[in-house]
């Protein structure tokens, strides 16, 4: 980095909702890996004379994420249609939110490098719109296209429209993101809490979370009056493209030294949209959508307005659960677990819900503590996918009531067994290694089977060595 | 049992079919042969639906024939070519979607064809709904069937080319500025615009989302009243549709209009450029109205002056986005087969719409609208009813579009200020000039379409002029 | 309708076409050109009224809070969706090659 320039971040992230059916109408929802078309009606198609209906759970969706991130939700919000051409929008607009969106004012905290800061990353809006179709850029041999003749390959674009019209949230960030690594940190807090509240998979590779940073650079401060500078850039570079976390990263750290350059040379970049390439690790200009868009935004005539009242936005609050910062403060107070130990354990709801599972079953017999639990999912790698917390409680409580013995007592007994066995330990010497099995197995038996024997064969193989 | 149908209305065909007077087999077979006869003179469909008419009429006989009761069973009718219907080509009058076949039945239609009615055909209109004399088609236009060489009106000229010549015994319409009430007018029929939002638009290619009202042009004020039953109603495709009750509007027809208070815009009367000779007729009809015990005060609808402004600056406005998918893509023609009306429209839409200009234009005339809008409601706290005439000039010769700038502004100044506000309006005619039909235009407040049906029912009763019919 | 005040120039006519994706032909950029200019003269006379205190009307009705519940509906079978396309190729809807910035 650059103690001169400071970077200035704003996110802009979309979030596909995994409700049932279509934002505007009655098609199912769940697109991907189906044959083309056919999850379409005449209103996700843009038929003539098709109107939009919107779906009530969306929209609640959309004011939960809201609140779960500090938003205000204003009473009166309004759908808007946003005009541009593009041959994946079959009306020909977006049916989006533009001066009224649902949610306004929130903010989303997050710890920075060191752990123990935090810092506020406000959000500018949480708006609701409808997702487009998917072009496909192929090359066919189609003798029955109108220019097509058998046997010569024409290039083309395909689109299904079986995406279009499925909901989309669209989160907004002040640029208050001050680094790569604070971007990445904000996705991750915003990932969990998307996945705690259950309304999106956000699986960036699968395309339900899109991520489009605004990234420009300006000088930290006014040379001698060291005054803070204070003032946005006149530009903002838009990057697209983006399939991962960590791309994220790659891309935001790229174009902020791309930026730093042209500005020590005392140009000040172009604004526009640029594409990551991942593969040649770099962002290039996007010239066919460098035409700043005048989408003539007016109220949508064919929905009409929302009106919330008090009442309402508390039942969607209630909805809302107890989010991934307030659970991790209550694992470590209620039992008694380090902030490391906490946050592995609240990091997805399932796994949370999963330990206090175990918790409880564990409350009923004595010496099956919640830090013992929790050793055993994080430390001892148990498959929670694969192990119902009741087994998990078994598999703990037998190992408990194993009488424990000493180190020292295992140390003689391999010593032992090493010393009784010189064939088996010159053939493990001399390259037979699955000879330690048989030596481990020797030791067990004179233990009586009660010790660990990963512990077993760890010394063996220490001693041998 | 052979019979003159041509002075049928649904009402009287009603009764003919349950008494076994006739089949709706007959009726459907006599109105195809009619439609074989004059509509090369009179352009008034695009699509003649003969198999899947007399397949439904067949059906209907065969219902009728086992007690089975449904309001329109076996009545043809028309269907205007903006309306979806599945499996039939639907064109909006236009040549970029001259080849599109619908998979889905509109909600209009799909109630239509609940009620037994048999659909006859598409019928010719302006393309898109641009226009208000039928001229704008990219076919040929419709023509007046009392009197060829004349315009029928629009948009929905076809449909009242068709009901006045008796190719059929209804025919629905759109209307967005006057498209009903003007054809209804000319062609000496009853229309009824709705209330914005009473009738499902589901379905029906749009023009402008906050003003297409969906209705029909019938011969009588009971036909026009028993299609409203039907139609009318909350849809659950269509999010702009209330959840308020449909009244038997058939049942309160013959009421009597004593007391009713009934208000003359000075606006309109006052005006220029309104036809010495349909204004007297039209005096002549609030004359009778006023026989019948109502009565009659002059009111003012102060920003009638800026309607028009407001209206060419949100309807455009609007037309331009719904056009947006009309892209070749999915159905159609390329964009560049869109015709001359419809492309002016788009630009100034876009224009208006368009980044620097949106607060000058769109957002202000939005500001009209509600002062417009106000002005009839203030306006219904002092009278019952509004009347004025539905055009200020009779049919005029195709071709002619009238040199007069100021009669064109008058056209649509007595119509589009209904669309504006958003409120129901009949047309029921009421006369004569030289021939040529002329209509009287009540005006009702929101959901009070019985009144309008009762006044027009009342009218009619006295005066007969349906029973009127064209030479062809 | 009188001789217009304010002359869209043909530039802003081109770019109004282009917005609307448009193609035209000179001879209807022309007309188009005199047509909108006519139109703008004429709907700028709402400037005559002070509205600065008005509220907006986007929707007569009243409506407000129209929902439809989170259920699936039967879709169209690929082949009714495909059905009034010009160019479709294996349950595709085909076009020209577009081509994006790589």
């Amino acid at each position: 980095m650059d103690d001169e320039f400071e970077p200035i971040i704003g996110l802009e992230i979309h979030v596909e909702l995994k409700t049932k059916s279509k934002m505007f109408c009655g098609c199912n929802a769940d697109y991907f890996g189906h044959e083309p078309n056919t999850h379409c009606c005449p209103v996700c198609l843009g038929l003539p004379g098709a109107l939009p209906v919107p779906n009530r759970k969306a929209v609640e969706w959309c004011v939960m994420l809201g609140l779960a991130l500090n938003c205000e939700i204003p009473e009166l919000s309004k759908f808007d249609r946003k005009n541009y051409y593009y041959p994946d929008l079959p009306k020909g607009y977006q049916i989006s939110q533009y001066d009224k969106p649902f949610c306004i004012n929130g903010y989303l905290e997050v710890k920075l490098d060191s752990n123990i800061n935090k810092k506020k990353i406000r959000i500018r809006r949480v708006h609701m719109e409808e997702d487009t179709g998917k072009l496909l850029h192929a090359t066919v041999d189609d003798p029955t296209s109108p220019s097509g003749l058998r046997g010569v390959e024409e290039k083309c674009t395909l689109i299904d429209f079986n995406r279009s019209g499925v909901p989309l949230v669209e989160i907004v960030t002040e640029p208050d993101i001050k680094s790569s690594e604070e971007a990445r940190t904000f996705l991750k807090k915003l990932y969990q809490i998307i996945r705690y509240l259950g309304i999106s998979d956000a699986d960036m590779e699968k395309g339900s979370m899109r991520l489009e940073p605004n990234i420009s650079v300006r000088e930290v401060q006014n040379s001698e009056f060291k005054v803070q500078n204070n003032n946005l850039p006149p530009y903002k570079v838009e990057v697209k493209n983006i399939n991962s976390f960590n791309f994220a990263k790659k891309a935001i750290d790229y174009e902020i030294d791309r930026q730093i350059e042209l500005l020590k040379k005392g140009e000040i970049p172009k604004q526009e949209t640029r594409g990551w390439n991942e593969k040649k690790g770099i962002t290039y200009s996007q010239r066919s959508k460098e035409e700043a868009h005048d989408y003539r935004y007016f109220p949508e005539p064919d929905i009409p307005p929302v009106r919330w009242t008090e009442n309402q936005k508390s039942k969607i609050k209630n909805q809302i659960g107890e989010l991934p910062d307030k659970k991790l403060k209550r694992f470590m107070g209620d039992y008694g677990l380090s902030a490391y130990d906490a946050n592995i354990l609240t990091d997805t709801k399932e796994i949370a819900d999963y330990y206090e599972k175990a918790v409880e079953l564990g409350m009923k017999k004595k010496n099956i503590t919640p830090k013992k639990i929790a050793n055993w999912i994080i430390n001892k790698k148990a498959d929670i996918a694969k192990i119902a917390p009741e087994e998990l409680i078994s598999a703990v409580n037998i190992q408990l009531q194993k009488p424990t013995i000493s180190d020292e007592e295992v140390e003689v007994a391999v010593k032992k067994v090493i010393s009784q066995n010189s064939k088996a330990v010159s053939d493990y010497k001399s390259g037979k290694t699955n000879v330690i099995m048989y030596l481990v197995g020797m030791t067990m038996r004179t233990l009586k089977g009660q010790a660990d024997p990963e512990k077993v064969k760890k010394l063996i193989m220490e001693l041998l060595s | 049992m052979s019979m003159d149908f041509i002075d049928l209305t649904i009402q009287r065909a009603i009764e003919g079919l349950n008494k076994k007077e006739f089949s709706s087999t007959e009726l459907t077979k006599y109105y195809l042969t009619r439609i074989k006869k004059f509509d090369d003179k009179i352009h008034a469909f695009l699509t003649i639906c003969e198999d899947t008419s007399l397949k439904q009429a067949k059906q209907a006989d065969d219902q009728i024939a086992k007690g089975i009761n449904k309001p329109l069973l076996g009545i043809p009718m028309a269907i205007k070519d903006l309306f979806s219907t599945k499996d039939i080509r639907t064109t909006a009058g236009s040549k970029i979607i001259d080849n599109y076949i619908p998979p889905y039945n509109a909600t209009a239609v799909k109630r239509l064809i609940e009620s037994g009615a048999v659909i006859i055909g598409k019928t010719n209109q302006d393309a898109w709904g641009h226009g208000s004399s039928g001229e704008n088609t990219d076919t040929i236009p419709a023509r007046n069937p009392y009197d060829l060489d004349r315009v029928p009106g629009g948009s929905s000229s076809g449909s009242a080319a068709a009901v006045s010549s008796n190719m059929c015994l209804a025919a629905t319409g759109t209307d967005t500025g006057s498209s009903i009430r003007l054809p209804a007018a000319y062609c000496n029929l009853v229309g009824i615009k709705p209330t914005y939002g009473r009738v499902s638009r589901f379905g029906i290619i749009a023009m402008a989302s906050s003003f297409d009202s969906i209705g029909h042009i019938t011969k009588t004020v009971h036909d026009c009243a028993l299609i409203y039953e039907i139609t009318a109603g909350r849809d659950s495709y269509d999010a702009t549709t209330p959840d308020i009750p449909v009244p038997k509007y058939t049942s309160t027809l013959g009421k009597n209009i004593k007391g009713l208070k009934i208000g003359l815009p000075k606006e309109y009367f006052n005006a220029e450029g309104f036809d010495p000779k349909v204004k007297a007729i039209t005096l002549t009809a609030i004359k009778k109205i006023e026989e019948l015990g109502a009565h009659i005060q002059e009111i003012s609808l102060p920003h009638t002056d800026y309607a028009m402004a407001c209206y060419y600056i949100l309807v455009p406005s609007e037309i331009s986005s719904n056009l947006a998918r009309f892209d070749g893509i999915r159905y159609g023609h390329e964009r560049k087969t869109f015709g001359d009306e419809a492309k002016r429209r788009i630009m100034l839409g876009t224009h208006t719409l368009s980044s620097g200009y949106y607060g000058a234009y769109y957002l202000k005339a939005s500001k009209v609208r509600t002062l417009i809008k106000k002005d009839f409601e203030d306006a219904f706290k002092n009278v019952d009813v509004i009347i004025g005439p539905s055009s200020p000039i009779p049919p005029f010769k195709i071709g002619e579009k009238t040199d007069n700038p100021v009669q064109m502004y008058l056209m649509d100044i007595f119509t589009c200020p209904v669309n504006i506000a958003g409120i129901p309006a009949i047309n029921v005619p009421c006369g004569f000039t030289d021939g040529l039909p002329a209509g009287l235009q009540i005006i009702g407040p929101q959901f009070k379409e019985e009144r309008l049906f009762e006044v027009a029912y009342a009218y009619e009763q006295k005066t007969e002029w349906y029973k009127q019919k064209p030479k062809l | 309708m009188g001789k217009s005040k304010t002359v869209l120039s043909t530039a802003e006519v081109r770019h109004i076409a282009k917005l609307a994706n448009l193609e035209l032909t000179d001879k209807e950029l022309a007309r188009l050109q005199k047509q909108l200019s006519d139109t703008v003269d004429f709907i700028s006379k709402i400037d005559e009224l002070d509205i600065k205190n008005i509220e907006p009307t986007s929707q007569t009705t009243g409506l407000e809070n129209v929902f439809r519940e989170d259920t699936v509906r039967e879709s169209l079978s690929q082949q009714k969706a495909l059905a009034n396309a010009k160019s479709q190729y294996k349950g595709f809807f085909k076009v020209k090659a577009i081509f994006e910035e790589e």
